[in-house]
């Protein structure tokens, strides 16, 4: 029943593939928004603006 | 291990941990630099720190050794770990948090519920539960690291303790969260570092790719002992039988408890609010992932791999060479690695344990020291007062540990991951993104979370349960429902589901005017 890499379970392969695709997502994020973020940011700013 | 050597790494490390706890005193001025550091604390050592945190000795010890038992399902956990515990706390928590905390002037996760809410009551009520159920899992951490002392240095356990409680005592009290969060940037570079080490020199070791050993560890299926077999065990590259018992403790207790509880532990929150502005956060995600993924990643798939090691050398997998799953991981890294590495690997230990410790020392005194004693007494804040919180929690952590029995402590941190999600949880979640939330709702879901995550630690869930004895000493059985799957479901499986009724029917049952700010 082994798939891919040897690993016998999609369940364990899927762990894998997850792991995977999560760092992949935070490196992309990481890039787009390496920049932004700022309390001085127009968003920022906006977001910002009674027992 | 040559005992020079390895005296000589240990002063080494011992003395930048003097250095950088130093420089946390002396960088630290008020109490906002005591607890939040200053709020300007850079992003690769926020999330070093966060990560550092969050993985204790106990992850790598006792996850590996569990992966070294049941193999690689427990993969499922760095993914949460990573996905859950960084990516989304990051950014749809501690975005939210970091401006929210900063807006209302709030230095601790329950002043931050506190003053969101407008709440006296609810600071109070999470400041004493922190005080409270942390110091179980502080001792989890502290005897671990005083155990693998009293082993690799062959002194008494007591002096071992002792030395371990007063080298961390020193730093906190003295270096505050500057303190903590410079010497998890030095651990946390240490865990990284030695893991890269321990997976390379694995797959040197037995020979064999990533592909390759995978299938070899698949064909070793059928040496599952007929025990594990029984509760589910399919081998090291599968999952366990669904609905077994293994099944549900894998996926609700390691999985889903340890996964979704590292959302509401106060030591983690009050990371979001150390940095200056959310670029920092946006910055610390790829780093904090990565952390993660190296460190956990790594010591579950090694853990599944000693079987091959053990298979190669002794002729038997690593359960039938070594019954203690604690001492998997070290006996395999005694064995197999380098002695260099030994003393390297012991540090990666101290340090996973340290950063741990540090970090819970640090949340449970300025629970008690600022949002109980402060609050209580409407004393000026001042750090003396939040320092002298750090030493008392130091002090009850320490007595825990001499006086809860073994099994407790053993079962220490699924009971504060089970308690912390099902209290705050709700409350924290409702306090960024439900603005209807009225304090009275928020009150009772931490009560009524507190209190269903209790009942079930005693009378529900088997593992603690069994240990605690009470509802066998009131009902003549270990758990209050035999039937499965009820003895091997996650206490907070079955207590979060109460706290999230309770905030929802109560807020729409409530006047808006109890509207939270």
């Amino acid at each position: 029943n082994k798939i891919m890499f040897g690993i016998a379970d999609p369940g364990i392969y899927f762990a894998y593939l997850m792991v995977f695709l999560c760092i992949l997502f935070a490196a992309f994020y990481g890039i787009r928004y390496w920049n932004k973020g700022n309390d001085e940011d127009e968003e920022s700013v906006k977001s910002d603006l009674k027992d | 291990m040559n005992t020079f050597i390895l005296g000589l790494i240990v002063l080494v490390y011992l003395l930048t941990l003097t250095f950088l706890g130093i420089k946390g005193y002396r960088q630290t001025k008020s109490a906002s630099d005591y607890l939040l550091a200053g709020r300007q604390i850079h992003p690769f050592v926020m999330a070093v720190s966060y990560g550092a945190t969050f993985v204790s000795s106990a992850a790598i010890i006792g996850f590996g050794g569990v992966a070294a038992n049941f193999g690689m399902g427990v993969i499922w956990l760095t993914f949460l770990n990573m996905f859950v515990g960084v990516v989304v706390a990051f950014i749809f928590f501690g975005r939210k948090t970091r401006k929210m905390g900063h807006r209302l002037d709030a230095h601790t996760f329950p002043e931050f519920l506190g003053k969101h809410y407008g709440s006296k009551s609810i600071q109070i009520f999470a400041g004493a539960v922190i005080f409270i159920a942390m110091p179980l899992y502080a001792a989890v951490v502290l005897k671990g690291g005083a155990v693998f002392i009293e082993e690799i240095f062959e002194i008494d356990y007591n002096i071992a303790l002792l030395i371990f409680t007063l080298i961390i005592a020193a730093y906190v009290i003295g270096g505050g969260l500057k303190g903590v969060m410079y010497t998890d940037a030095l651990q946390g570079t240490i865990m990284f570092a030695s893991m890269i080490f321990l997976l390379l020199w694995t797959y040197k070791t037995i020979g064999m790719g990533f592909g390759e050993a995978n299938r070899h560890l698949t064909e070793m299926a059928y040496m599952v002992p007929d025990k594990l077999q029984s509760i589910g065990h399919r081998g090291w590259t599968a999952m366990p039988e669904f609905g077994s018992s293994w099944w549900y403790t894998l996926v609700t207790s390691l999985i889903l408890g340890v996964g979704i509880g590292v959302l509401a532990q106060p030591q983690l929150v009050v990371r979001f609010m150390t940095v200056k502005s959310n670029k920092e956060l946006n910055r610390a995600v790829f780093i904090g992932c990565l952390f993660i993924m190296i460190t956990t990643g790594i010591i579950y798939t090694v853990g599944a791999l000693t079987n091959i090691y053990y298979m190669q050398t002794e002729g038997a997998i690593a359960v039938s060479v070594i019954n203690d799953l604690d001492k998997i991981i070290p006996n395999y890294i005694n064995a197999a690695m380098p002695a260099w590495f030994s003393a390297v690997f012991m540090l990666t230990i101290l340090s996973a344990s340290m950063s741990t410790l540090s970090s819970q020392f640090h949340a449970m005194g300025s629970s008690i020291g600022r949002d109980v004693i402060v609050s209580v007494s409407h004393k000026v804040n001042s750090t003396a007062i939040i320092r002298g919180g750090v030493a008392l929690s130091i002090v009850v952590s320490y007595i825990v540990c001499y006086t809860l029995s073994m099994g407790v402590i053993a079962r220490g941190t699924a009971i504060f991951f089970g308690i912390c999600a099902a209290t705050f949880l709700p409350a924290y979640f409702c306090s960024l993104y439900w603005k209807r939330t009225t304090r009275q709702a928020a009150f009772w879901s931490m009560v009524s979370g507190f209190g269903a995550g209790l009942f079930a630690l005693i009378f529900m869930h088997r593992a603690e349960a069994s240990v605690l004895g009470i509802a066998k000493a009131l009902l003549g059985r270990d758990v209050l429902i035999e039937k499965m799957p009820w003895p091997v479901l996650d206490p907070m499986i079955m207590a979060l589901p109460v706290s999230v009724i309770v905030i929802v029917v109560v807020t729409l049952s409530t006047s808006k005017k109890n509207i939270s700010k």
